[in-house]
Protein backbone atom coordinates (compact mmCIF):
# COMPACT_ATOMS: atom_id res chain seq x y z
CA UNK A 1 0.00 0.00 0.00
CA UNK A 2 1.53 3.33 -1.02
CA UNK A 3 1.31 6.50 0.97
CA UNK A 4 -0.44 8.36 -1.81
CA UNK A 5 -3.29 5.92 -1.84
CA UNK A 6 -4.02 6.54 1.78
CA UNK A 7 -4.34 10.31 1.28
CA UNK A 8 -7.09 10.06 -1.33
CA UNK A 9 -10.26 11.09 0.47
CA UNK A 10 -13.22 8.79 0.18
CA UNK A 11 -15.66 9.95 -2.50
CA UNK A 12 -18.88 11.17 -0.99
CA UNK A 13 -22.01 9.25 -1.95
CA UNK A 14 -23.45 10.53 -5.24
CA UNK A 15 -26.76 11.49 -3.65
CA UNK A 16 -25.07 13.94 -1.35
CA UNK A 17 -23.75 16.03 -4.22
CA UNK A 18 -25.65 19.25 -4.38
CA UNK A 19 -25.48 20.19 -8.00
CA UNK A 20 -26.62 23.74 -8.72
CA UNK A 21 -30.17 23.69 -10.07
CA UNK A 22 -30.67 24.97 -13.57
CA UNK A 23 -32.68 28.21 -13.48
CA UNK A 24 -34.60 29.41 -16.53
CA UNK A 25 -36.45 32.62 -17.22
CA UNK A 26 -39.97 31.32 -17.53
CA UNK A 27 -42.50 34.15 -17.24
CA UNK A 28 -42.13 37.51 -18.95
CA UNK A 29 -42.96 40.68 -17.08
CA UNK A 30 -46.27 41.21 -18.94
CA UNK A 31 -47.41 37.66 -18.14
CA UNK A 32 -46.50 38.06 -14.47
CA UNK A 33 -48.17 41.44 -14.05
CA UNK A 34 -51.36 40.53 -15.94
CA UNK A 35 -51.49 37.21 -14.04
CA UNK A 36 -51.52 38.82 -10.60
CA UNK A 37 -53.92 41.55 -11.67
CA UNK A 38 -56.17 38.75 -12.90
CA UNK A 39 -55.94 36.94 -9.56
CA UNK A 40 -57.32 40.02 -7.85
CA UNK A 41 -59.90 40.86 -10.54
CA UNK A 42 -61.25 37.33 -10.94
CA UNK A 43 -61.49 36.82 -7.15
CA UNK A 44 -63.57 39.97 -6.88
CA UNK A 45 -65.58 39.36 -10.05
CA UNK A 46 -66.57 35.89 -8.83
CA UNK A 47 -67.54 37.12 -5.37
CA UNK A 48 -69.39 40.22 -6.57
CA UNK A 49 -71.03 37.99 -9.20
CA UNK A 50 -72.19 35.68 -6.40
CA UNK A 51 -73.73 38.74 -4.75
CA UNK A 52 -75.60 39.57 -7.98
CA UNK A 53 -76.71 35.94 -8.38
CA UNK A 54 -78.14 36.02 -4.85
CA UNK A 55 -80.69 38.66 -5.94
CA UNK A 56 -82.41 35.91 -7.94
CA UNK A 57 -80.73 32.57 -7.19
CA UNK A 58 -82.39 30.67 -10.04
CA UNK A 59 -81.25 29.97 -13.59
CA UNK A 60 -83.38 29.33 -16.66
CA UNK A 61 -82.84 28.24 -20.22
CA UNK A 62 -84.20 30.38 -23.04
CA UNK A 63 -85.12 34.02 -23.61
CA UNK A 64 -87.16 34.59 -20.46
CA UNK A 65 -87.44 33.17 -16.96
CA UNK A 66 -88.94 34.38 -13.68
CA UNK A 67 -90.67 32.99 -10.59
CA UNK A 68 -93.46 31.20 -12.46
CA UNK A 69 -91.10 29.57 -14.95
CA UNK A 70 -89.28 26.30 -14.42
CA UNK A 71 -85.65 26.80 -13.38
CA UNK A 72 -82.78 24.54 -14.43
CA UNK A 73 -80.85 25.45 -11.29
CA UNK A 74 -81.91 26.90 -8.01
CA UNK A 75 -80.64 27.69 -4.54
CA UNK A 76 -83.74 27.93 -2.43
CA UNK A 77 -85.03 27.82 1.13
CA UNK A 78 -87.91 25.84 2.54
CA UNK A 79 -89.52 25.54 5.94
CA UNK A 80 -88.34 22.23 7.33
CA UNK A 81 -89.60 20.35 10.37
CA UNK A 82 -89.65 22.26 13.71
CA UNK A 83 -89.84 25.53 11.76
CA UNK A 84 -86.21 25.18 10.78
CA UNK A 85 -85.12 26.67 7.48
CA UNK A 86 -83.69 24.19 5.02
CA UNK A 87 -81.39 25.27 2.21
CA UNK A 88 -81.84 23.30 -0.98
CA UNK A 89 -79.89 23.37 -4.21
CA UNK A 90 -81.49 21.90 -7.32
CA UNK A 91 -79.68 21.01 -10.50
CA UNK A 92 -82.24 19.89 -13.03
CA UNK A 93 -84.19 17.05 -11.38
CA UNK A 94 -81.64 16.55 -8.58
CA UNK A 95 -82.08 18.28 -5.24
CA UNK A 96 -79.55 18.43 -2.42
CA UNK A 97 -79.83 19.64 1.15
CA UNK A 98 -77.23 22.41 1.32
CA UNK A 99 -78.27 24.09 4.57
CA UNK A 100 -75.44 26.17 5.97
CA UNK A 101 -73.77 26.78 2.61
CA UNK A 102 -76.24 27.32 -0.24
CA UNK A 103 -79.81 28.52 0.11
CA UNK A 104 -79.69 29.07 3.85
CA UNK A 105 -76.59 30.13 5.76
CA UNK A 106 -75.43 32.39 8.53
CA UNK A 107 -75.35 36.02 7.48
CA UNK A 108 -72.58 38.50 8.32
CA UNK A 109 -74.42 39.25 11.58
CA UNK A 110 -74.39 35.57 12.56
CA UNK A 111 -78.11 34.84 12.25
CA UNK A 112 -79.54 32.36 9.75
CA UNK A 113 -80.46 33.98 6.44
CA UNK A 114 -82.12 32.95 3.22
CA UNK A 115 -79.40 33.58 0.67
CA UNK A 116 -77.99 31.73 -2.35
CA UNK A 117 -74.26 31.91 -1.72
CA UNK A 118 -73.04 32.34 1.88
CA UNK A 119 -71.76 35.68 3.12
CA UNK A 120 -68.12 34.53 3.04
CA UNK A 121 -68.38 34.09 -0.73
CA UNK A 122 -69.99 37.43 -1.59
CA UNK A 123 -68.80 41.01 -1.95
CA UNK A 124 -70.04 42.76 0.05
CA UNK A 125 -70.76 40.11 2.69
CA UNK A 126 -74.22 41.53 3.44
CA UNK A 127 -76.98 41.46 0.85
CA UNK A 128 -76.60 44.51 -1.40
CA UNK A 129 -77.26 44.09 -5.10
CA UNK A 130 -76.49 47.75 -5.93
CA UNK A 131 -72.99 47.62 -4.44
CA UNK A 132 -72.36 44.17 -5.91
CA UNK A 133 -73.19 45.53 -9.36
CA UNK A 134 -70.92 48.53 -8.85
CA UNK A 135 -67.99 46.26 -8.02
CA UNK A 136 -68.79 43.87 -10.85
CA UNK A 137 -69.10 46.41 -13.67
CA UNK A 138 -66.09 48.44 -12.54
CA UNK A 139 -63.94 45.31 -12.36
CA UNK A 140 -65.33 44.00 -15.65
CA UNK A 141 -63.83 46.97 -17.50
CA UNK A 142 -60.46 46.36 -15.84
CA UNK A 143 -60.71 42.64 -16.61
CA UNK A 144 -61.34 43.34 -20.30
CA UNK A 145 -58.47 45.86 -20.43
CA UNK A 146 -56.09 43.48 -18.63
CA UNK A 147 -57.18 40.59 -20.83
CA UNK A 148 -56.68 42.58 -24.03
CA UNK A 149 -53.17 43.60 -22.97
CA UNK A 150 -52.37 39.94 -22.29
CA UNK A 151 -53.90 38.73 -25.58
CA UNK A 152 -52.13 41.33 -27.73
CA UNK A 153 -48.86 40.62 -25.95
CA UNK A 154 -49.40 36.88 -26.20
CA UNK A 155 -49.76 36.97 -29.96
CA UNK A 156 -47.14 39.63 -30.71
CA UNK A 157 -44.41 38.28 -28.43
CA UNK A 158 -44.89 34.70 -29.54
CA UNK A 159 -45.90 33.69 -26.00
CA UNK A 160 -48.92 31.74 -27.25
CA UNK A 161 -47.03 29.97 -30.04
CA UNK A 162 -44.00 29.22 -27.88
CA UNK A 163 -45.46 28.47 -24.46
CA UNK A 164 -49.17 27.67 -24.78
CA UNK A 165 -49.61 25.93 -28.15
CA UNK A 166 -49.07 22.17 -27.74
CA UNK A 167 -45.91 20.85 -29.39
CA UNK A 168 -46.28 18.43 -32.27
CA UNK A 169 -45.00 15.58 -30.09
CA UNK A 170 -47.38 16.52 -27.28
CA UNK A 171 -50.56 15.91 -29.24
CA UNK A 172 -49.80 12.26 -29.94
CA UNK A 173 -52.33 10.03 -28.13
CA UNK A 174 -49.52 8.09 -26.46
CA UNK A 175 -48.04 11.29 -25.02
CA UNK A 176 -51.44 12.47 -23.80
CA UNK A 177 -52.10 9.08 -22.17
CA UNK A 178 -48.74 9.24 -20.46
CA UNK A 179 -49.47 12.75 -19.20
CA UNK A 180 -52.88 11.70 -17.86
CA UNK A 181 -51.21 8.81 -16.04
CA UNK A 182 -48.55 11.16 -14.63
CA UNK A 183 -51.27 13.49 -13.36
CA UNK A 184 -53.13 10.64 -11.69
CA UNK A 185 -49.92 9.59 -9.93
CA UNK A 186 -49.24 13.26 -9.06
CA UNK A 187 -45.93 12.94 -10.90
CA UNK A 188 -44.52 16.12 -12.37
CA UNK A 189 -42.15 16.46 -15.32
CA UNK A 190 -38.48 16.98 -14.58
CA UNK A 191 -35.43 18.07 -16.54
CA UNK A 192 -36.02 19.10 -20.15
CA UNK A 193 -39.75 18.26 -19.97
CA UNK A 194 -40.18 20.62 -17.03
CA UNK A 195 -39.03 23.54 -19.19
CA UNK A 196 -42.33 23.55 -21.03
CA UNK A 197 -45.93 23.17 -19.89
CA UNK A 198 -47.27 19.64 -20.02
CA UNK A 199 -50.02 18.85 -22.50
CA UNK A 200 -52.94 18.81 -20.04
CA UNK A 201 -51.71 22.08 -18.59
CA UNK A 202 -51.56 23.61 -22.07
CA UNK A 203 -55.05 22.37 -22.93
CA UNK A 204 -56.40 23.80 -19.66
CA UNK A 205 -54.75 27.17 -20.34
CA UNK A 206 -56.02 27.19 -23.93
CA UNK A 207 -59.57 26.43 -22.78
CA UNK A 208 -59.50 29.14 -20.11
CA UNK A 209 -57.79 31.82 -22.21
CA UNK A 210 -59.60 31.31 -25.50
CA UNK A 211 -62.92 29.76 -24.52
CA UNK A 212 -64.08 30.23 -20.93
CA UNK A 213 -62.91 33.80 -20.26
CA UNK A 214 -64.12 35.14 -23.65
CA UNK A 215 -67.44 33.33 -23.08
CA UNK A 216 -67.63 35.05 -19.71
CA UNK A 217 -67.32 38.48 -21.36
CA UNK A 218 -69.68 37.62 -24.24
CA UNK A 219 -72.42 36.16 -22.02
CA UNK A 220 -72.02 39.08 -19.63
CA UNK A 221 -72.58 41.51 -22.50
CA UNK A 222 -75.58 39.46 -23.68
CA UNK A 223 -77.29 40.15 -20.37
CA UNK A 224 -77.11 43.90 -21.10
CA UNK A 225 -80.33 45.14 -22.73
CA UNK A 226 -78.32 48.03 -24.23
CA UNK A 227 -75.90 45.65 -25.92
CA UNK A 228 -78.72 43.36 -27.08
CA UNK A 229 -80.05 46.26 -29.18
CA UNK A 230 -76.63 46.68 -30.82
CA UNK A 231 -75.77 42.98 -31.21
CA UNK A 232 -78.94 40.87 -31.19
CA UNK A 233 -76.90 38.04 -32.71
CA UNK A 234 -75.48 37.44 -29.24
CA UNK A 235 -78.96 36.33 -28.14
CA UNK A 236 -79.14 33.96 -31.11
CA UNK A 237 -75.68 32.62 -30.31
CA UNK A 238 -76.47 31.81 -26.68
CA UNK A 239 -80.14 30.93 -27.05
CA UNK A 240 -81.57 33.94 -25.21
CA UNK A 241 -80.74 36.19 -22.28
CA UNK A 242 -81.57 33.68 -19.57
CA UNK A 243 -79.47 31.02 -21.31
CA UNK A 244 -76.62 33.53 -21.46
CA UNK A 245 -77.05 34.11 -17.72
CA UNK A 246 -76.90 30.34 -17.13
CA UNK A 247 -73.77 30.01 -19.30
CA UNK A 248 -72.21 32.96 -17.44
CA UNK A 249 -72.83 31.09 -14.18
CA UNK A 250 -71.52 27.77 -15.52
CA UNK A 251 -68.36 29.46 -16.84
CA UNK A 252 -67.84 31.15 -13.46
CA UNK A 253 -67.91 27.70 -11.89
CA UNK A 254 -65.48 26.40 -14.51
CA UNK A 255 -63.14 29.25 -13.60
CA UNK A 256 -63.39 28.36 -9.90
CA UNK A 257 -62.71 24.71 -10.77
CA UNK A 258 -59.73 25.72 -12.93
CA UNK A 259 -58.32 27.90 -10.16
CA UNK A 260 -58.69 25.09 -7.60
CA UNK A 261 -56.83 22.60 -9.80
CA UNK A 262 -54.28 25.26 -10.76
CA UNK A 263 -53.53 26.08 -7.11
CA UNK A 264 -53.41 22.40 -6.09
CA UNK A 265 -50.94 21.76 -8.91
CA UNK A 266 -48.83 24.69 -7.76
CA UNK A 267 -48.62 23.14 -4.31
CA UNK A 268 -47.86 19.67 -5.69
CA UNK A 269 -45.21 20.94 -8.09
CA UNK A 270 -43.40 23.00 -5.47
CA UNK A 271 -45.14 26.02 -4.13
CA UNK A 272 -42.10 28.24 -3.53
CA UNK A 273 -40.57 27.61 -6.93
CA UNK A 274 -43.91 27.96 -8.75
CA UNK A 275 -45.16 31.10 -7.02
CA UNK A 276 -41.64 32.51 -7.01
CA UNK A 277 -41.39 32.08 -10.77
CA UNK A 278 -44.64 33.99 -11.26
CA UNK A 279 -43.16 36.83 -9.19
CA UNK A 280 -39.53 36.95 -10.36
CA UNK A 281 -39.89 35.13 -13.67
CA UNK A 282 -37.10 32.70 -12.73
CA UNK A 283 -37.93 29.03 -12.41
CA UNK A 284 -35.62 26.34 -11.01
CA UNK A 285 -35.91 23.31 -13.25
CA UNK A 286 -36.57 20.17 -11.18
CA UNK A 287 -33.63 17.84 -11.94
CA UNK A 288 -34.20 14.45 -13.55
CA UNK A 289 -32.57 12.56 -10.67
CA UNK A 290 -33.11 14.23 -7.35
CA UNK B 1 -42.53 14.85 27.20
CA UNK B 2 -42.09 17.23 24.35
CA UNK B 3 -44.52 18.21 21.69
CA UNK B 4 -43.11 19.85 18.67
CA UNK B 5 -45.17 22.24 16.71
CA UNK B 6 -44.43 21.45 13.12
CA UNK B 7 -45.30 24.16 10.67
CA UNK B 8 -44.50 23.15 7.15
CA UNK B 9 -43.70 25.72 4.53
CA UNK B 10 -46.61 24.44 2.48
CA UNK B 11 -49.01 24.65 5.39
CA UNK B 12 -47.81 28.13 6.18
CA UNK B 13 -48.37 29.31 2.64
CA UNK B 14 -51.78 27.60 2.49
CA UNK B 15 -52.99 29.22 5.69
CA UNK B 16 -51.47 32.53 4.66
CA UNK B 17 -53.44 32.36 1.40
CA UNK B 18 -56.65 31.51 3.23
CA UNK B 19 -56.01 34.37 5.63
CA UNK B 20 -55.28 36.65 2.71
CA UNK B 21 -58.59 35.64 1.13
CA UNK B 22 -60.40 36.46 4.35
CA UNK B 23 -58.60 39.79 4.62
CA UNK B 24 -59.48 40.52 1.00
CA UNK B 25 -63.20 40.03 1.64
CA UNK B 26 -63.00 41.96 4.92
CA UNK B 27 -61.23 44.74 3.03
CA UNK B 28 -63.94 44.68 0.37
CA UNK B 29 -66.59 45.12 3.05
CA UNK B 30 -64.74 48.19 4.32
CA UNK B 31 -64.41 49.57 0.79
CA UNK B 32 -68.11 48.85 0.20
CA UNK B 33 -68.91 51.13 3.14
CA UNK B 34 -66.59 53.95 2.04
CA UNK B 35 -68.48 56.58 0.02
CA UNK B 36 -65.30 57.73 -1.76
CA UNK B 37 -64.54 54.21 -2.95
CA UNK B 38 -68.14 53.68 -4.03
CA UNK B 39 -67.78 56.89 -6.01
CA UNK B 40 -64.69 55.43 -7.71
CA UNK B 41 -66.54 52.20 -8.54
CA UNK B 42 -69.43 54.30 -9.84
CA UNK B 43 -67.12 55.95 -12.36
CA UNK B 44 -67.50 52.83 -14.52
CA UNK B 45 -71.13 53.81 -15.09
CA UNK B 46 -70.09 56.86 -17.12
CA UNK B 47 -67.77 54.71 -19.19
CA UNK B 48 -70.49 52.12 -19.79
CA UNK B 49 -73.00 54.84 -20.69
CA UNK B 50 -70.66 56.50 -23.19
CA UNK B 51 -69.54 53.21 -24.69
CA UNK B 52 -73.10 51.98 -25.18
CA UNK B 53 -74.30 55.30 -26.58
CA UNK B 54 -71.38 55.22 -29.01
CA UNK B 55 -72.32 51.72 -30.15
CA UNK B 56 -75.97 52.80 -30.39
CA UNK B 57 -75.32 55.79 -32.67
CA UNK B 58 -77.75 54.53 -35.30
CA UNK B 59 -80.42 54.09 -32.60
CA UNK B 60 -80.89 50.32 -32.94
CA UNK B 61 -84.12 48.82 -31.63
CA UNK B 62 -84.23 46.44 -28.71
CA UNK B 63 -84.94 42.91 -29.98
CA UNK B 64 -88.62 42.25 -30.58
CA UNK B 65 -90.15 38.80 -30.23
CA UNK B 66 -93.03 36.85 -31.72
CA UNK B 67 -96.33 36.22 -29.89
CA UNK B 68 -95.31 32.63 -29.14
CA UNK B 69 -92.30 33.91 -27.13
CA UNK B 70 -94.51 35.74 -24.60
CA UNK B 71 -94.02 34.67 -20.96
CA UNK B 72 -97.01 32.67 -19.68
CA UNK B 73 -96.89 34.77 -16.50
CA UNK B 74 -95.49 38.31 -16.50
CA UNK B 75 -94.08 38.66 -12.99
CA UNK B 76 -95.55 41.41 -10.83
CA UNK B 77 -92.83 43.35 -9.07
CA UNK B 78 -92.24 46.58 -7.17
CA UNK B 79 -95.44 48.42 -6.19
CA UNK B 80 -98.44 46.37 -7.21
CA UNK B 81 -101.19 48.17 -5.31
CA UNK B 82 -100.52 51.87 -4.65
CA UNK B 83 -102.33 52.97 -1.52
CA UNK B 84 -102.62 56.72 -2.09
CA UNK B 85 -106.29 57.85 -1.88
CA UNK B 86 -105.93 59.91 -5.07
CA UNK B 87 -104.77 56.84 -6.95
CA UNK B 88 -107.51 54.66 -5.44
CA UNK B 89 -110.03 57.23 -6.67
CA UNK B 90 -108.57 56.92 -10.17
CA UNK B 91 -108.95 53.13 -10.05
CA UNK B 92 -112.52 53.52 -8.77
CA UNK B 93 -113.59 55.57 -11.80
CA UNK B 94 -111.58 53.38 -14.16
CA UNK B 95 -109.12 56.23 -14.83
CA UNK B 96 -111.79 58.45 -16.43
CA UNK B 97 -110.48 61.40 -14.40
CA UNK B 98 -106.83 60.56 -15.08
CA UNK B 99 -104.84 63.40 -16.62
CA UNK B 100 -101.27 62.84 -17.71
CA UNK B 101 -99.39 66.10 -17.37
CA UNK B 102 -96.46 67.02 -19.61
CA UNK B 103 -94.62 69.99 -18.17
CA UNK B 104 -91.34 71.43 -17.02
CA UNK B 105 -89.05 72.91 -19.67
CA UNK B 106 -91.63 72.80 -22.45
CA UNK B 107 -93.15 75.63 -24.48
CA UNK B 108 -96.70 74.26 -24.28
CA UNK B 109 -97.46 72.27 -21.11
CA UNK B 110 -100.26 69.85 -21.81
CA UNK B 111 -102.63 67.40 -20.21
CA UNK B 112 -104.02 64.27 -21.75
CA UNK B 113 -106.78 61.90 -20.72
CA UNK B 114 -106.31 58.17 -21.14
CA UNK B 115 -108.74 58.25 -24.06
CA UNK B 116 -106.70 61.00 -25.73
CA UNK B 117 -103.48 59.00 -25.27
CA UNK B 118 -105.15 55.93 -26.76
CA UNK B 119 -106.31 58.02 -29.73
CA UNK B 120 -102.73 58.97 -30.58
CA UNK B 121 -100.79 56.90 -33.14
CA UNK B 122 -99.65 53.86 -31.16
CA UNK B 123 -96.82 51.38 -31.21
CA UNK B 124 -97.11 47.72 -30.27
CA UNK B 125 -93.95 45.81 -29.40
CA UNK B 126 -93.18 42.40 -27.95
CA UNK B 127 -90.10 42.98 -25.84
CA UNK B 128 -88.13 41.45 -23.01
CA UNK B 129 -88.29 43.03 -19.58
CA UNK B 130 -85.08 42.48 -17.61
CA UNK B 131 -85.20 43.00 -13.88
CA UNK B 132 -82.00 44.18 -12.22
CA UNK B 133 -82.32 41.08 -10.02
CA UNK B 134 -81.69 38.85 -13.01
CA UNK B 135 -85.05 37.50 -14.21
CA UNK B 136 -86.69 38.31 -17.56
CA UNK B 137 -90.26 38.30 -18.83
CA UNK B 138 -91.51 38.84 -22.38
CA UNK B 139 -94.69 40.79 -23.00
CA UNK B 140 -96.51 42.72 -25.68
CA UNK B 141 -96.79 46.40 -24.91
CA UNK B 142 -99.01 48.95 -26.66
CA UNK B 143 -98.71 52.63 -26.07
CA UNK B 144 -98.15 56.14 -27.35
CA UNK B 145 -94.57 56.90 -28.38
CA UNK B 146 -93.10 59.50 -26.03
CA UNK B 147 -91.12 61.44 -28.68
CA UNK B 148 -94.09 62.92 -30.60
CA UNK B 149 -95.76 63.88 -27.31
CA UNK B 150 -92.63 65.78 -26.23
CA UNK B 151 -92.40 67.41 -29.65
CA UNK B 152 -96.02 68.53 -29.35
CA UNK B 153 -95.23 70.07 -25.97
CA UNK B 154 -92.13 71.71 -27.48
CA UNK B 155 -88.97 70.98 -25.49
CA UNK B 156 -87.05 74.10 -24.54
CA UNK B 157 -83.33 74.22 -25.40
CA UNK B 158 -82.25 73.72 -21.79
CA UNK B 159 -84.07 70.39 -21.41
CA UNK B 160 -81.67 67.48 -20.90
CA UNK B 161 -83.68 64.82 -19.10
CA UNK B 162 -87.26 63.61 -18.99
CA UNK B 163 -88.51 62.80 -15.49
CA UNK B 164 -91.49 60.54 -14.81
CA UNK B 165 -93.47 61.14 -11.63
CA UNK B 166 -95.46 58.19 -10.37
CA UNK B 167 -98.47 57.57 -8.11
CA UNK B 168 -96.82 54.90 -5.97
CA UNK B 169 -94.58 55.14 -2.95
CA UNK B 170 -92.22 52.17 -2.73
CA UNK B 171 -90.85 53.67 0.50
CA UNK B 172 -92.92 55.90 2.82
CA UNK B 173 -92.74 59.53 1.72
CA UNK B 174 -90.77 58.73 -1.41
CA UNK B 175 -92.92 58.70 -4.54
CA UNK B 176 -91.44 56.54 -7.27
CA UNK B 177 -89.84 58.49 -10.05
CA UNK B 178 -87.48 57.84 -12.90
CA UNK B 179 -85.56 59.78 -15.53
CA UNK B 180 -84.03 59.16 -18.93
CA UNK B 181 -81.91 61.14 -21.34
CA UNK B 182 -83.27 62.65 -24.56
CA UNK B 183 -81.71 59.86 -26.64
CA UNK B 184 -83.97 57.31 -24.99
CA UNK B 185 -86.87 59.77 -24.75
CA UNK B 186 -86.98 60.05 -28.53
CA UNK B 187 -86.16 56.41 -29.23
CA UNK B 188 -88.99 54.88 -31.30
CA UNK B 189 -89.57 52.05 -28.79
CA UNK B 190 -89.92 54.44 -25.84
CA UNK B 191 -93.66 54.46 -25.25
CA UNK B 192 -96.20 55.33 -22.59
CA UNK B 193 -97.81 51.91 -22.49
CA UNK B 194 -101.49 51.46 -21.64
CA UNK B 195 -101.88 47.80 -22.67
CA UNK B 196 -100.03 44.57 -21.91
CA UNK B 197 -100.64 41.45 -24.00
CA UNK B 198 -103.64 43.07 -25.67
CA UNK B 199 -105.49 43.93 -22.45
CA UNK B 200 -105.68 47.26 -20.64
CA UNK B 201 -102.78 47.58 -18.22
CA UNK B 202 -103.69 46.07 -14.85
CA UNK B 203 -103.03 47.94 -11.62
CA UNK B 204 -100.25 45.47 -10.73
CA UNK B 205 -98.43 46.33 -13.94
CA UNK B 206 -98.72 50.10 -13.50
CA UNK B 207 -102.18 51.20 -14.70
CA UNK B 208 -103.01 53.42 -16.37
CA UNK B 209 -99.60 54.21 -17.86
CA UNK B 210 -96.26 52.49 -17.65
CA UNK B 211 -93.13 53.82 -19.28
CA UNK B 212 -91.27 51.40 -21.56
CA UNK B 213 -87.58 52.18 -22.19
CA UNK B 214 -86.67 48.94 -23.87
CA UNK B 215 -82.88 49.21 -23.83
CA UNK B 216 -82.70 49.53 -20.06
CA UNK B 217 -83.50 47.42 -16.99
CA UNK B 218 -86.84 47.00 -15.26
CA UNK B 219 -86.51 49.73 -12.64
CA UNK B 220 -86.43 52.34 -15.42
CA UNK B 221 -89.87 51.14 -16.61
CA UNK B 222 -91.78 53.45 -14.25
CA UNK B 223 -95.31 52.34 -13.39
CA UNK B 224 -98.35 54.50 -12.51
CA UNK B 225 -96.92 57.47 -14.47
CA UNK B 226 -98.86 60.63 -13.63
CA UNK B 227 -96.55 63.35 -14.86
CA UNK B 228 -93.84 63.80 -17.46
CA UNK B 229 -91.43 66.66 -16.78
CA UNK B 230 -88.60 68.02 -18.91
CA UNK B 231 -85.71 69.22 -16.74
CA UNK B 232 -82.17 70.51 -17.12
CA UNK B 233 -80.84 68.76 -14.01
CA UNK B 234 -81.65 65.90 -11.67
CA UNK B 235 -79.80 66.86 -8.50
CA UNK B 236 -82.69 68.93 -7.14
CA UNK B 237 -85.29 66.15 -7.33
CA UNK B 238 -85.74 63.89 -4.26
CA UNK B 239 -82.38 62.15 -3.57
CA UNK B 240 -80.84 63.85 -6.58
CA UNK B 241 -79.73 60.72 -8.44
CA UNK B 242 -82.51 60.63 -11.02
CA UNK B 243 -84.75 57.89 -9.70
CA UNK B 244 -86.14 55.98 -6.74
CA UNK B 245 -83.62 53.13 -7.01
CA UNK B 246 -80.84 55.43 -8.17
CA UNK B 247 -81.27 57.32 -4.87
CA UNK B 248 -80.70 53.93 -3.19
CA UNK B 249 -77.41 53.13 -4.91
CA UNK B 250 -78.39 51.73 -8.29
CA UNK B 251 -76.98 53.10 -11.55
CA UNK B 252 -78.86 55.83 -13.35
CA UNK B 253 -77.85 54.29 -16.67
CA UNK B 254 -79.39 50.83 -16.52
CA UNK B 255 -78.46 49.59 -19.97
CA UNK B 256 -76.36 46.89 -18.32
Amino acid sequence: MSASEATIPAAPPAARVRRPREVIYRHSLVVRVTHWINVLLISLLITSGAQIFNAHPRLYWGAYGADADKPIFEMGAWNGPNGRLVGRTSIGPLTFDTTGVFGVSNGPGGGQEVRGFPSWLTVPSWRDLAIGRRWHFFLAWLFVANGLIYLVFGFLSGHFGRDIAPGRDQIRPRHIRASVSDHIRLKHPTGEEAKRYNILQKLAYLAIIFLVLPLMVATGLTMSPGIDAVAPWLLTLFGGRQSARAIHFICANLIVFFVLVHVIEVFLAGVVNEIGSMITGRYAVPPDHP
Amino acid sequence: MTRRLIVSRRGLIASASAGLGGLLLEGCDRLSRAPSFQHLLGSAEGLTYRAQRLLQLDQPLAPEFSPRDISPVFKLNGSIQPGAPAYKALVADNFASFRLTVGGLVAHPLQATLAQLKALPSRTQITRHDCVEGWSAIGQWTGAPLGPLLSAAGLMPGARYIVFHCADELAPGAPYYESIDLIDAFHPQTILAYALNGAPLEVGHGAPIRLRVERQLGYKQAKFVMGVEAVDRLDNIQGGKGGFWEDRGYEWYAGI
